[in-house]
């Protein structure tokens, strides 16, 4: 039990962190569906400076750094996005997905390119950081805590804070929902968006480096990972693009995720015999039924996904 | 000067210009990259990633790799064929990864499970691809779901349905399924001495001649019928479609139907050839659908030029796996293929700007040589 309660906080903290992001960009008008991508860069940023980080380094000095390395990785790839899709007012739908594609294609290759340098008979795209992971963890009794739950739910805090209480948020929101208008009282609609998707870069960044460290000591980048992504997507939606209903979503959606890894410590849930991956299905059935049911009347940012034309009504 | 601008405006050359300038700032980016990882031999591993077969001298070895390639352009073009017919009326059909896998899962588990000859699993691959596409159509059409996002969903869904399903005729040593061409030679697509062709490459079947044959059918139905005109026109404007007459809501439905009956086509194109077996434990969607996405855009959302961009990418995706091994690693094309289609996102803007520029030179000849004429009327008057 505890170890399916441990399972679900640390997938929903990948969640939380990653629909926020998904949820900033969105608020500002631009569709990020490169969150995936986004994700594996950053998880690479954070895994890389694992690898070089001195053994003998405190562990806050790790923690610090390996989150800083996480989001900068993220910035910098989400920039990617924001200099397509809002300076040259490109498809967000198309560099969105060359973006996933680019972040699993070009993680392989750096890790493959320094992994073979090291040793030429190495051609895995592995990256191993079993002992800077312990940096992370705070065993309470047989619950092992993890600071990213906690870097979560202060995510959370800020976010929410920053949306509906401060003049950034508000004008960031204006934007989505109506950029001409917000053009009209001054507010520069571009860079606005930029500051959106730079925010939702960082976000995504650091959640693709709490998901590769979330029960794993070594990721293999090849895989990507593994459509968190596009499952944080699906938590935005079902959150309706408001952080408290994030959490809410992510937290159902992780111990769906959760269920899928220790449901055979169950039980009776091992005696249904039910094959993990209908509960990886779960998630997406379930946010595909209240699309159907809610979408008439779907709070989602109207401006969202047209480039900002400043001549247009 | 004037016989060049009418050229430039061409939407054809245009298309042409845009596409090469991807491909060939793409190449080139991917060349910087080897030459940051290792300088010694960049120059060698971009060109094996751009010649592919041509690696081999000429001779049956050539003709046989040349065969693989086509094999697995095959359903690369059905898949961008889905996109692009989609795209055409207004919908991002990015369930294409989705449809595609229903297919491959159907069309899998009928040669093995049902032993049905190949004719049967292909139409059935169809009718399952197609299935998917008409949920998110229904989605779109009655209770206004983004197609993007029951697309995605559906992605997954069918990805995890798919593992499930096939895990009941996989081998019992590994995750793959059972091999097709020894279990039930009957849904092995047949050959029709196409093999012959490519230096006895079993693999090479009818799935070469009826991509293209698809690619042209959809051309002609989007561009030369009233059924193609009507998607069309619903794509550019859904309201005044309606306003038309048009049945929007079941145009919608029906070319998701088409996109994801093309996509699953597709599948059942690669996985009838046999030529590979389906992994019950692949936790990400087959990068074919998506790879779908980047030949539509590089051919330009044509159904012709999807044929030649899918050959393209599936050319140099096959030709990573000729680089040198010791210094650099096949996902080299990987990258190429995927900077390409980022690249493919500026087309739009660049087009725009050949168009304006266009424009703005002409306009200026035009009052130059009204000015002349005036001057030329004013001296006349002298």
């Amino acid at each position: 039990m505890l170890l399916l309660i441990q399972y679900t906080l640390i997938f929903a903290s990948v969640l939380i962190l990653v629909a926020l992001g998904g949820c900033i960009s969105e608020h500002s008008g631009v569709i990020n569906l490169g969150l995936e991508g986004i994700m594996v860069i950053g998880a690479l940023g954070g895994a890389l400076m694992m690898k070089y980080m001195p053994a003998d380094a405190s562990a806050f000095a790790t923690i610090v750094c390996t989150v800083a390395m996480a989001i900068l990785a993220g910035v910098i790839y989400s920039a990617l996005l924001a200099v397509a899709c809002i300076n040259f007012k490109a498809d967000q739908t198309i560099v969105g997905t060359a973006l996933n594609m680019l972040g699993v294609a070009a993680a392989t290759v750096i890790v493959k390119a320094i992994n073979t340098a090291e040793n030429p008979d190495n051609v895995s795209s592995e990256i191993q950081y079993i002992a800077q992971k312990k940096a992370f963890l705070v065993n309470i009794g047989s619950f092992e805590f993890n600071w990213f739950m906690l870097l979560a739910l202060i995510a959370l805090v800020l976010v929410a804070i920053m949306l509906y209480r401060t003049r950034f948020g508000l004008r960031l929101m204006a934007c989505g929902e109506h950029p001409q208008a917000a053009a009209s009282v001054g507010i520069d609609v571009l860079k606005m968006r930029w500051a959106g998707v730079l925010l939702s870069g960082a976000l995504g960044g650091l959640g693709g480096l709490v998901y590769i460290t979330a029960g794993v000591s070594q990721w293999k980048f090849e895989v990507g990972v593994a459509g968190f992504g596009f499952l944080a997507l699906a938590v935005m939606i079902f959150g309706q693009w408001k952080p408290k209903h994030i959490a809410w979503a992510a937290l159902l959606f992780g111990m769906f995720r959760a269920l899928s890894n220790v449901y055979s410590g169950f039980d009776f849930l091992a005696a249904l015999h039910i094959p993990s991956g209908i509960y990886n299905m779960m998630p997406y059935i379930i946010s595909l039924v209240v699309l159907a049911l809610t979408s008439k009347s779907s709070r989602a940012p109207k401006a969202e996904g047209i480039p900002y034309e400043k001549g247009m009504r | 000067m004037k016989t060049k601008s009418s050229l430039l405006r061409n939407n054809a050359v245009q298309s042409l210009i845009c596409s090469l300038a991807c491909v060939i700032l793409g190449v080139f980016i991917g060349y910087i990259v080897l030459l940051f990882i290792n300088p010694n031999g960049a120059g060698k591993a971009i060109s094996a990633v751009i010649k592919n077969f041509f690696f081999y001298p000429a001779g049956p070895a050539r003709s046989k790799y040349f065969g693989g390639t086509l094999v697995k352009a095959a359903p690369l073009v059905m898949c961008s064929l889905s996109i692009l017919f989609a795209y055409k009326v207004g919908l991002f059909n990015i369930g294409v990864a989705g449809q595609y896998v229903a297919g491959a899962g159907i069309s899998i588990y009928a040669a093995l499970a049902w032993q049905c000859p190949w004719i049967v699993c292909l139409l059935l691959a169809i009718a399952a691809g197609a299935l998917f596409g008409a949920v998110s159509g229904v989605l779109k059409a009655y209770c206004n779901v983004n197609e993007v996002i029951s697309g995605i969903m559906l992605n997954w869904i069918g990805l995890y349905t798919v593992n499930i399903i096939l895990s009941n005729v996989k081998e019992s040593a590994s995750p793959y399924t059972n091999n097709i061409s020894s279990f039930n030679s009957e849904a092995i697509l047949p050959t029709m001495g196409l093999d012959k062709l490519f230096g006895n490459n079993q693999y090479v079947t009818i799935a070469v001649p009826l991509a293209i044959i698809a690619a042209i059918v959809v051309k002609i139905v989007l561009e030369k019928t009233k059924f193609g005109y009507e998607l069309r026109a619903t794509g550019n404007n859904k309201n005044a479609a309606k306003y038309c007459g048009m049945k929007e809501k079941r145009n919608i439905i029906v070319t998701l139907i088409i996109g994801g009956g093309l996509a699953g086509m597709g599948a059942a194109l690669l996985y009838l050839t046999g030529m590979e077996q389906w992994s019950c434990s692949q936790s990400s969607v087959p990068g074919m659908g998506f790879n779908g996405i980047a030949a539509a855009f590089l051919g330009c959302l044509d159904p012709l030029g999807s044929l030649l961009s899918s050959f393209f990418i599936q050319h140099i995706t096959n030709g990573g796996g000729y680089v040198d091994k010791t210094m650099y690693c096949s996902q080299i094309s990987d990258l190429i293929s995927s900077i390409i289609i980022y690249l493919c996102g500026f087309v739009l803007f660049l087009r725009q700007s050949i168009n304006s520029r266009l424009s703005r030179a002409e306009e200026r000849t035009a009052e130059r040589e009204k000015e002349l004429a005036a001057e030329a009327a004013q001296g006349g008057d002298k």
